[in-house]
């Protein structure tokens, strides 16, 4: 299979980070609150806990971006997510029986979109998130064609 | 006839029948006043609710009419929000006709038509009377569709009676499963309370009740709907007729058939019974239909040895794998009870999974239902090489997973399961 794999936006990852960050921020407040209030010791604890869980929410950004991944191919839309639990998804065009695009406010101000594929199984999840709107688009009609051109009953 | 009949009424008890549990329920609330002595004039309130309750049955009574108008079935009904339902019968899948407890004692019977395309609705006819009901069915089916299906309606004796469950053995398999198990505890229990200390067993039985109560309408239920549980083949699919009080009868076409699987709860395998249940897509979850349509799984064959349920089976699923791949020792240590059971195997048109060592069960999914294919490894799976391939079909109850197997032939699998997916999904059906 040589599938040309192509991957989410890089402001995704931006996205993602900036939401990282954001938590990693709260957790800093909550350290200086504490150093004000009740010295220095539970402080500095708290403010290592914070480099600890900015490194680590940052790995774990940069490694769940990395994982994302899908493939078109004759017949088939592959979708690849998932460090802990990985998930590989074939989809048949022939069994998509509708397609949408959403972007949540964060995701417009970053011109991204989340393009999601539904068969008639409740449990197939194909889902590709921070696409560029242009390519969300352009992802949104092929499938939309293929799904038409070879569309099959229940 | 004439291509257009004249509105027609339903029953006139047909409010009475379709309150079902809250006609009782009044008859209940009217009890007590009755017993002490018929002095009515103390329970305003519930005398009250009684008529409010009767008058607004006559009227739904009243204002619901319906009529076969060409090729289409019309119901009117509603007051406020006045509704006017059109059903082309050419789109029609299926004709039930269901017959609860209280139908029958007034000698009525409801008429469904499950009706094809995207909405997957049903059209209700409650209640006719018993004697009309069977010609309209038969008309119906005419008019659906032509000829082939008229003729086969007008003439049921062409189906062939696959298998009965017989009583004995259903009563038997109901005390050994799970519901039965639970309900003989609770029994159980309540007995020996009320043998020791007969003071508690009140207590017991008052604080326990709405379990008491729910546990044993489980046990009722299974029990009512499996009832002589008929399997019969006709060309227009497979029939299904069941029931004690509550009686329906159902077809199922064969290419409607989403997945099969056959469930062997380990009491059952001492015995070499096994459960055997189909999954439908069609079936919707809509306000107001019985309990037994809600559930997505029908089964076909409530309880029965394994060379029975083969022989279905092979009417079901005919070309259906007959070796089965075990899964790699190591996957003791990720599962170790269900490691002895986790099994897969597969033909040109059919993959079969099986995997569950208290409650095993065995699945069937034809290629050409398969609706997307996922491979899934988790953390412990990924340290010992495994992967899991999950089948996604259009049921809601069938879920067929390869489980566990190794990483390189999970991928193997995921690759030719979607190619020979592809090639049943091309194929003319």
């Amino acid at each position: 299979m040589s599938d040309r794999w192509l991957r989410p936006s890089h402001r995704l990852l931006v996205l993602r980070r900036l939401q990282a960050a954001a938590a990693t921020l709260a957790f800093v407040a909550v350290a200086a609150v504490l150093a004000v209030y009740s010295g220095a010791v539970a402080g500095l604890v708290c403010a290592a806990g914070a480099v600890v869980f900015g490194l680590a929410a940052e790995r774990f950004v940069r490694r769940r971006f990395a994982a994302w991944g899908y493939a078109e191919r004759e017949d088939d839309l592959l979708v690849q997510r998932g460090v802990l639990f990985s998930r590989l998804s074939v989809v048949p065009y022939g069994r998509m029986q509708f397609i949408d695009v959403t972007a949540g406010p964060l995701e417009r101000s970053f011109g991204i979109a989340t393009v999601r594929m539904h068969t008639a199984a409740a449990a197939s999840d194909a889902r590709i998130p921070g696409l560029d709107r242009e390519e969300a688009a352009r992802l949104r009609d092929r499938l939309a064609e293929l799904g038409e051109a070879q569309a099959a009953g229940l | 006839m004439s291509d257009r009949d004249s509105w027609r009424r339903v029953h006139p008890l047909s409010p009475v029948v379709r309150g079902g549990r809250a006609t009782i329920a009044i008859g209940v609330l009217l009890l007590p006043t009755v017993l002490r002595g018929g002095d009515l004039k103390d329970s305003y309130v519930q005398l009250g609710i009684a008529a409010a309750l009767t008058a607004l049955g006559f009227v739904s009574w009243l204002v619901t009419r319906w009529r076969i108008d060409g090729d289409d079935l019309q119901i009117e009904t509603g007051v406020l929000r006045r509704q006017s339902l059109r059903f082309p019968l050419a789109q029609v899948q299926a004709v039930d006709i269901v017959r609860p407890g209280l139908a029958r004692i007034f000698r009525v019977a409801e008429l469904r038509l499950r009706m094809g395309g995207a909405s997957g609705s049903t059209a209700r006819l409650a209640y006719l009377p018993e004697q009309e009901v069977e010609p309209l069915r038969v008309r119906l089916l005419a008019l659906a569709s032509g000829v082939e299906h008229g003729e086969e309606a007008e003439a049921p004796a062409e189906e062939r009676v696959l298998t009965t469950v017989p009583t004995g053995r259903l009563i038997g398999s109901i005390l050994i499963s799970d519901v039965g198990l639970i309900a003989e505890a609770v029994i159980a229990v309540l007995v020996v309370t009320a043998l020791l200390a007969p003071a508690a067993a009140t207590g017991v039985v008052s604080g326990g009740a709405v379990w008491i109560f729910a546990v044993l309408t489980l046990v009722w239920r299974r029990f009512n709907q499996e009832y002589r549980l008929t399997l019969a083949e006709s060309p227009d699919g497979l029939r299904l007729r069941s029931g004690l009080v509550a009686l329906t009868a159902e077809t199922i076409r064969p290419g409607r058939v989403q997945a099969v699987r056959m469930v062997e709860p380990l009491l059952w395998r001492l015995l070499g019974w096994c459960r055997l249940e189909v999954d439908l897509a069609g079936k919707q979850r809509s306000k107001g239909e019985g309990e037994a349509e809600r559930r997505s799984l029908r089964a076909v064959l409530p309880v029965g040895s394994r060379a029975l349920a083969e022989e279905l089976l092979d009417r079901i699923v005919p070309d259906r794998p007959r070796q089965h791949a075990r899964a790699p020792r190591r996957v003791r240590w990720k599962s170790p009870l269900r490691y002895r059971m986790i099994a897969w195997g597969r033909t040109e048109t059919c993959v079969a999974t099986t995997s569950g060592r208290v409650r095993r069960v065995t699945c069937w999914v034809p290629l050409q239902k398969v609706q997307s294919l996922r491979r899934v490894q988790g953390p412990v799976q990924r340290r010992l090489h495994l992967a899991s391939v999950h089948v996604d079909t259009a049921g809601r109850g069938v879920h067929a997973i390869l489980r566990d197997r190794d990483a390189p032939e999970a991928d193997r699998a995921l690759a030719q399961l979607s190619e020979l997916a592809r090639a049943a999904r091309r194929k003319p059906t």
